[in-house]
């Protein structure tokens, strides 16, 4: 092997200034609005009166370089050499002059990217890593996001709902990503207990921070194997313990599934930030396209479109019509496991005779 | 070169409209054994609904102790190309702009010695070099940190920083994100590159309450910028905005503190009663803008559900100026993590050491002065402690 550079440390990463093209340079800290102007491109406008557009493609955060470099040539043409990913991953072509706003859209949407995300539908989906490359994934998230995309496409190109959709995936309950406060979020979950590999077990994990890792201290050292057991009536299947043990493994393909939650968001607009809440505690896993899932998601949707106000995001509809009504509306099963009986149960429970029939 | 591996259900996946990851492995896979195998493993794991992949090893590079994470194939004989498949963590520029140039540069590199894959970007902000061996990672480090690029954060660590665009595109930032979060990667390079905490602690800055980068649900220490002062008006824009939108049924109904009026074309503020939400100032972005005194409310402990429920971030700072050199900002986060270091276990966050040791103990603690902003409503028990100097002896 060739001889390598002079390594450095502790430089952090390349200063942002660098990047930037010119005209935000110019322009930072004096922006003065912005207008959205398709589903995949927007203008901002500058107190200077300076503008620059901004062109949204879908991307499945899962790159090879050989896109990345078909971007960066796109990027040459039209952009002075310029673009940026997004906090929900998608990626935005620069555009500082406008008379290459039209060609460059032209020749993404040539090439077969995907312009939109931007306004009032269903951006691109934050998730996690599942089967690629995940060692504690319950499920694939790269999977069920390319099957409810291509099912919701419409939304991201082109029509728009009452407000922003967020969907999030999480392939397992450590939920790598702001799922748990999304409008709409997929869980990987599992439903049945770790198995105990006690031969490996003693060499291979530390038995104190094993029984810790237990959130309902369902385990116990079991002196007999210099291992440790499992009281299963306490297990609840989070599968910390298979994080700090690997001897511990609670994968189970034919029990694993998938968990809906909705109504989350992170913004502070109108009302405060959410949590999401349990829809459907279980569905099949059924790769490769899960069309229990994406039914499932699309019936929250469209219930969601029918009847929320303009502006109102899923929580909020929720909360005005009440979660009686979205059970009833949407037809979904309630469960003696949508009623929480962990950490914040006694504040979930309803206090008062008022509810709807 | 061809595929290895007949994949029918992830070929599956290659069809519809969004763009597919297969067709992304698959790029790859023109070039590296790497993601030739992964097309093979990934396949498995469809076929039989469970994942092919170990605990991560310790792996990393020299003087670091963080930044790749190990990751090993279960079926290394089967599929050797993916027997090693270790995360590369690089610290991503703030508001992840890029040149061509730059971008160019990282993936020529990782062509050379990885599998062609990345994330843009990870959950965390990094990009994330996705798959390569063990004996390559001191090189990709070498190549990379020598054009001055360097890693993110892993394990019980700060985590790499990460922020909302900012003041660089959005007319709604009232603070510098992208400098904050610049600023606070490179003050802890050695909390970020050499694990130290109980667990892990993640910063992320957004300029405003739209909260565009989820700080509140997803970072132990949430910044988001606002403001003190009234709303700036422009009240021909407002008329304008009248004649394509029903200012009374989407602004002044939807206001959640009622501190809103429109009347005889003429839109009033009632500022002392705003709670700053930004509602009525994101739809009507010509004719509103955040008040005159800029900067940003601090809030603690998010976390996913792992171990005990998840917790949304809660207020610590109402209010904080957060101008170079950020003094009062890092002496603050000093006191919070030493207090972290003293009474923290292994493995809790900071959010979960504050329930168990209480909130009014933490503000104690780290020196902040109680304030009705840190809570939704007093406490309800009467079960309350006092400090000695509060008893007559």
């Amino acid at each position: 092997m060739a001889e390598l550079p002079q390594r450095q440390t502790d430089i952090g990463p390349p200063h942002y200034e660098k990047f930037l093209p010119p005209v935000i340079k110019k322009n930072y800290g004096q922006w003065s609005y912005h207008e959205v102007l398709s589903h995949g491109h927007m203008v901002h406008t500058a107190k200077s009166g300076d503008k620059i557009w901004t062109v949204r493609v879908a991307s499945p955060r899962l790159l090879s370089t050989t896109t990345i470099y078909e971007m960066c040539d796109v990027a040459d043409k039209y952009c002075g050499g310029h673009l940026r990913f997004t906090t929900r991953n998608n990626v935005e072509f620069l555009v500082s002059d406008e008379k290459n706003v039209t060609p460059l859209m032209e020749d993404l949407k040539k090439r077969g990217f995907l312009l939109g995300g931007i306004g009032d539908g269903i951006s691109n989906i934050v998730h996690t890593q599942g089967w690629v490359h995940c060692h504690s994934a319950a499920t694939d998230a790269s999977g069920l996001v390319k099957a409810m995309m291509d099912e919701f496409a419409d939304y991201f190109t082109k029509t728009s709902l009452p407000a922003r959709v967020r969907i999030a995936v999480a392939c397992c309950v450590n939920m790598c990503g702001a799922v748990h406060c999304s409008d709409i979020a997929l869980v990987g979950v599992h439903k049945t207990p770790p198995r105990i590999n006690a031969e490996t077990l003693k060499n291979q994990c530390e038995i104190p921070s094993t029984i810790s890792s237990c959130p309902t201290t369902a385990i116990s050292p079991d002196p007999k194997t210099k291992s440790v057991k499992i009281k299963l009536e306490k297990c609840m299947y989070c599968g910390n313990c298979y994080s700090v043990c690997p001897s511990m493994p609670i994968a189970d393909p034919v029990n694993d599934g998938i968990a809906i939650v909705v109504g989350g968001k992170v913004s502070n607009l109108r009302s405060n930030p959410k949590f999401s809440k349990l829809a459907i505690p279980w569905i099949p896993n059924n790769p490769p396209r899960w069309p229990e899932v994406v039914a499932a998601v699309k019936t929250i949707i469209d219930t969601y479109k029918a009847g929320a106000k303009k502006h109102e995001r899923v929580g909020e509809w929720v909360e005005r019509i009440g979660w009686e009504k979205f059970f009833a509306l949407t037809g979904f099963e309630f469960k003696a496991q949508h009623i929480d009986n962990f950490t914040f149960a006694r504040e979930t429970f309803r206090t008062t005779s008022s509810f709807k029939w | 070169m061809g595929k290895k591996y007949a994949t029918p259900l992830l070929d599956e996946l290659k069809k519809g409209a969004f763009p597919s990851f297969v067709t992304e492995i698959e790029k790859a896979a023109e070039k590296t054994e790497y993601a030739r195998d992964l097309l093979g493993l990934l396949e498995q794991s469809y076929r039989e609904k469970l994942t092919h992949w170990k605990h991560g090893g310790i792996v990393g590079v020299r003087g670091y102790g963080g930044g790749v994470i190990g990751r090993y194939s279960d079926l290394p004989d089967k599929y050797p190309g993916v027997a090693h498949f270790h995360t590369v963590r690089v610290n991503q520029p703030s508001g992840f702009y890029y040149t061509t140039a730059a971008l160019r540069e990282v993936m020529g590199i990782w062509d050379k010695y990885g599998s062609g894959l990345t994330n843009m970007h990870g959950s965390t902000g990094d990009m994330v070099l996705l798959g390569t061996n063990t004996e390559s990672l001191e090189a990709i480090f070498a190549e990379l940190s020598s054009r001055g690029w360097d890693l993110g954060g892993s394990g019980s660590a700060m985590r790499t920083p990460s922020c909302c665009l900012g003041k660089s595109r959005c007319e709604w930032a009232c603070i510098d994100t992208m400098a904050l979060t610049n600023e606070i990667t490179q003050h802890f390079q050695d909390e970020m590159h050499r694990p130290a905490f109980p667990y892990k602690f993640k910063f992320k800055v957004a300029g405003c309450a739209v909260d565009c980068i989820a700080s509140i649900a997803r970072a132990d220490m949430s910044i988001i910028g606002t403001w003190k002062g009234d709303i700036g008006i422009k009240q021909d824009e407002v008329a304008n905005y009248s004649k394509t939108m029903d200012i009374q049924k989407e602004i002044i109904d939807m206001c959640p503190t009622g501190c809103m009026t429109y009347t005889g074309g003429k839109l009033s503020i009632d500022n002392s009663n705003c709670n700053r939400c930004m509602h009525c100032i994101a739809q009507m972005t010509k004719a509103l803008s955040p008040g005159p005194e800029r900067g940003a409310t601090i809030l603690l402990g998010s976390k996913a559900p792992i171990v005990t429920g998840a917790l949304m971030s809660w207020v610590i700072v109402p209010f904080i100026k957060l101008e170079p050199p950020y003094e009062e900002f890092f002496e603050l986060v000093g006191k919070i993590w030493e207090w972290w270091d003293e009474h923290g276990k292994n493995r809790e966050r900071i959010g979960e050491l504050i329930e168990r040791m209480g909130f009014p103990t933490f503000l104690k603690g780290v020196e902040l002065t109680p304030h009705p902003a840190m809570i939704k409503s007093p406490r309800r028990d009467p079960f309350f402690f006092w400090d000695e100097e509060d008893i007559q002896r």
